[in-house]
């Protein structure tokens, strides 16, 4: 192993600055006695206290959950069908523009899908609220989850499900019984990106929310205007706490699932 | 007559299991079955032999259910199954792959046909131990595929194929993935479950041994075609192309013209300054057809002295020796430059032989010994 020279220390330290300094300080001040946010007057944890008091921000808290629960699962739902469909499927006419157009959410600007899905629902007259926001979570979340769901699926034995089938199942218990047992830690991976996604997200949720349910992003977002009180901080440490619990969760999951599938893969050769 | 031999093709009242009629096989403008007619017969161990990509696994996988023909129709048991998912067929796979299911047991994988029947707990129960048993595996039940050697995963995966008691089993070159000495105990094996089972086996191979081994009838095919159907010893002694012949074993072909001497009795003139060859056929060569003797190795005779009496002799310089353990291949070449192979068992010790390299030598054989082929 080379040894870590002074330029490595230092650019790493740079680096992981710039990433999480700004975080640190937030959750630091977030145990801030003092109401003022740069001048620290003790370790306390009332604001955290204070937070449970507050009405509007447990409320956009519950949207937030239901929110992310639903549009998590909903597009888990999706996302794994459609990623059977587009790896499993016959070739259909238009599947490549299918696939193609799958992945386009991942590279659109958020703005427009947004706005897109603003001007959808005005079209349609849905009334904004909780469903329009889980719609539009479940849109964008739906090509995360079918991205990671391909991936696993494009390595899979195809003739294990051969096997199911020749063994009496139909080609919807194949599905059940082996295929997604099998693929389960790409799909739970797959909800935890939805779920963190949608607890996170700012910009389409603002366009598809409507005054009847507000997000804790967008409630945070707005309060912040007004100026940054010690509640916000704690409550956006509590969002850090979750998110970075989700995303080390579904990277564990996939890096079990990688090293478990590399041992299958060894034996298999071994066989062969 | 005897009803101890197994020849059900040879009995016209037989009805037989399988009955591929004029079957084609087409992937996109690629023929990889051509118009292939084959009876399978119930309790036969049947084997489909041939050069990779010859179209074996198709023909399982139109068993299987998991393709269909072009043209044609297959018959189970009298009843056309092109139309019938492989769900609902009464035929079991032991895939190439063995395609075990990685997050079951053992014992969950024997019993997942089983409890797609809906069978009752404790009638899967005892034909899972059954099976367990029949296999040897019971010492594994509760492990994971990937806890266990290729060869007890090979067995997994005929238990798990053999539990539903199917009225056919196809295997797909089962046993590929094993050394030669367990590949040889497995084929005892399976002969014997085969036997224990009266399950009808449909068995791919590539290895032309395995399946004189373990066949009652071989097929040998080429180019989605089959060239020759018969027993493992008809096809070895009595080969219908220089295909066969070449493909089963070790053969010498040597081309030449025929003629008649006698009833059922060739001259084969194969160069001109040597003197023409004579063999037996039952099959008729006109006059100055085009043919080609082919004889097996063992069959030819190898000495120091011209023979007196042998119909065939030729003689050659040894060019080759190869050492086999028991026995030894001569490859001698003919003043011509035409090799022909003889092969003798090794009853003495190597230092005791009585030919080596450079020596010149006799080849002889006898007017049966051969085989005349027409191409
Ligand atoms: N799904 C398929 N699509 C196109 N060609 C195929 C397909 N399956 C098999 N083939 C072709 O058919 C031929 C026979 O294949 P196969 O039955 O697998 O041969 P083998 O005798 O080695 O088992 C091969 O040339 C193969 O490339
Ligand atoms: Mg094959």
């Amino acid at each position: 192993m080379t040894r870590l020279s002074w330029f490595n220390v230092t650019s790493l330290t740079l680096g992981f600055a710039f990433l999480y300094l700004p975080m640190v300080i937030l959750v630091i001040f977030s145990f801030n006695e003092s109401r003022l946010v740069t001048v620290w007057a003790g370790f306390s944890t009332k604001w955290y206290g204070e937070l449970l008091g507050n009405e509007a921000f447990l409320d956009a808290a519950w949207v937030t959950l239901k929110v992310a629960v639903f549009s998590s699962t909903l597009a888990t739902v999706l996302g794994t069908m459609a990623a059977y469909v587009l790896v499993r499927g016959r070739r259909f006419p238009g599947r490549t523009l299918f696939s193609g157009m799958i992945y386009a959410p991942l590279v659109m600007p958020e703005v427009i899908t947004g706005l897109s899905l603003l001007l959808l629902f005005i079209g349609i007259g849905l009334d904004r609220g909780v469903m329009t926001i889980v719609l539009a979570h479940t849109t964008f979340a739906m090509c995360y989850v079918s991205v990671v769901v391909s991936s696993r699926l494009m390595t899979f034995d195809r003739s294990l499900e051969e096997a199911a089938l020749d063994l009496g199942c139909s080609p919807f218990e194949a599905f059940r019984l082996v295929t997604l047992p099998i693929i389960a830690p790409a799909v739970i991976s797959g909800w935890l990106l939805a779920f963190t996604l949608s607890l996170d997200d700012l910009v389409i949720a603002s366009f598809a929310a409507g005054p009847s349910a507000t997000t804790l992003p967008i409630k945070i977002f707005s309060a912040v205007r007004l100026g940054v009180s010690p509640e916000i901080n704690a409550l956006s440490t509590i969002m850090i706490a979750i998110v970075t619990v989700g995303v080390i969760t579904a990277s564990l999951i996939s890096k079990q699932n990688a090293v478990r599938q590399q041992r299958d893969e060894q034996t298999a050769a071994r066989t062969a | 007559m005897p009803a101890s031999v197994f020849a059900p093709w040879n009995d016209p009242s037989e009805k037989p299991l399988i009955r591929f009629r004029n079957v084609t096989k087409r992937f996109g403008d690629f023929t990889a079955i051509d118009d292939l007619s084959l009876d399978i017969f119930e309790r036969e161990f049947f084997a489909l032999l041939g050069p990779s990509g010859c179209g074996k696994t198709t023909m399982m996988r139109m068993l299987a259910g998991f393709e269909s023909p072009s043209d044609g129709s297959i018959e189970l048991a009298g009843q056309d199954i092109v139309s019938v998912p492989p769900n609902k067929r009464a035929v079991n796979m032991m895939f190439q792959s063995y395609a075990l299911f990685p997050h079951l047991t053992i014992w969950d994988n024997i019993a997942f046909g089983l409890r797609r029947d809906k069978r009752p707990k404790l009638d899967i129960a005892d034909r899972v131990e059954e099976m367990l048993k029949l296999t040897r595996l019971e010492k594994f039940a509760r492990r994971k595929p990937h806890q266990i050697s290729g060869g007890q995963r090979q067995r997994v995966a005929l238990a798990r194929s053999l539990a539903k008691a199917p009225k056919l089993l196809l295997l797909d070159e089962p046993l590929g993935a094993l050394d030669k000495k367990l590949r040889q105990d497995t084929q005892f094996e399976l002969m014997d479950i085969q036997e224990k089972t009266g399950t009808t086996f449909v068995i791919v191979t590539h290895d032309q041994e395995e399946a004189m081994t373990v066949a009652s009838r071989v097929a040998v095919m080429d180019e989605g075609r089959l060239i020759q159907v018969a027993t493992p010893d008809a096809i070895y002694e009595a080969p219908n192309s220089v295909y066969v012949a070449d493909f089963i074993g070790d053969v010498n072909i040597i081309a030449g013209i025929a003629s008649s001497t006698g009833p059922g009795r060739y001259k084969i003139a194969w160069r001109e300054d040597q003197a023409p060859f004579v063999a037996m056929s039952d099959k008729p060569f006109s006059e100055g057809a085009e043919c080609y003797l082919a004889i097996r190795p063992e069959k030819v005779q190898i000495s120091a002295q011209k023979p007196d009496e042998a119909a065939n002799t030729v003689q050659g310089t040894v060019l080759d020796i190869a050492y086999l353990g028991n026995i030894s291949t001569y490859i001698v070449e003919l003043a011509n430059g035409t090799q022909i192979k003889a092969q003798i068992a090794n009853t003495r010790r190597i230092s005791n032989r009585s030919f080596t390299w450079e020596d010149t030598v006799w080849l002889s054989w006898s007017d049966t010994a051969g085989i005349l082929l027409d191409g």
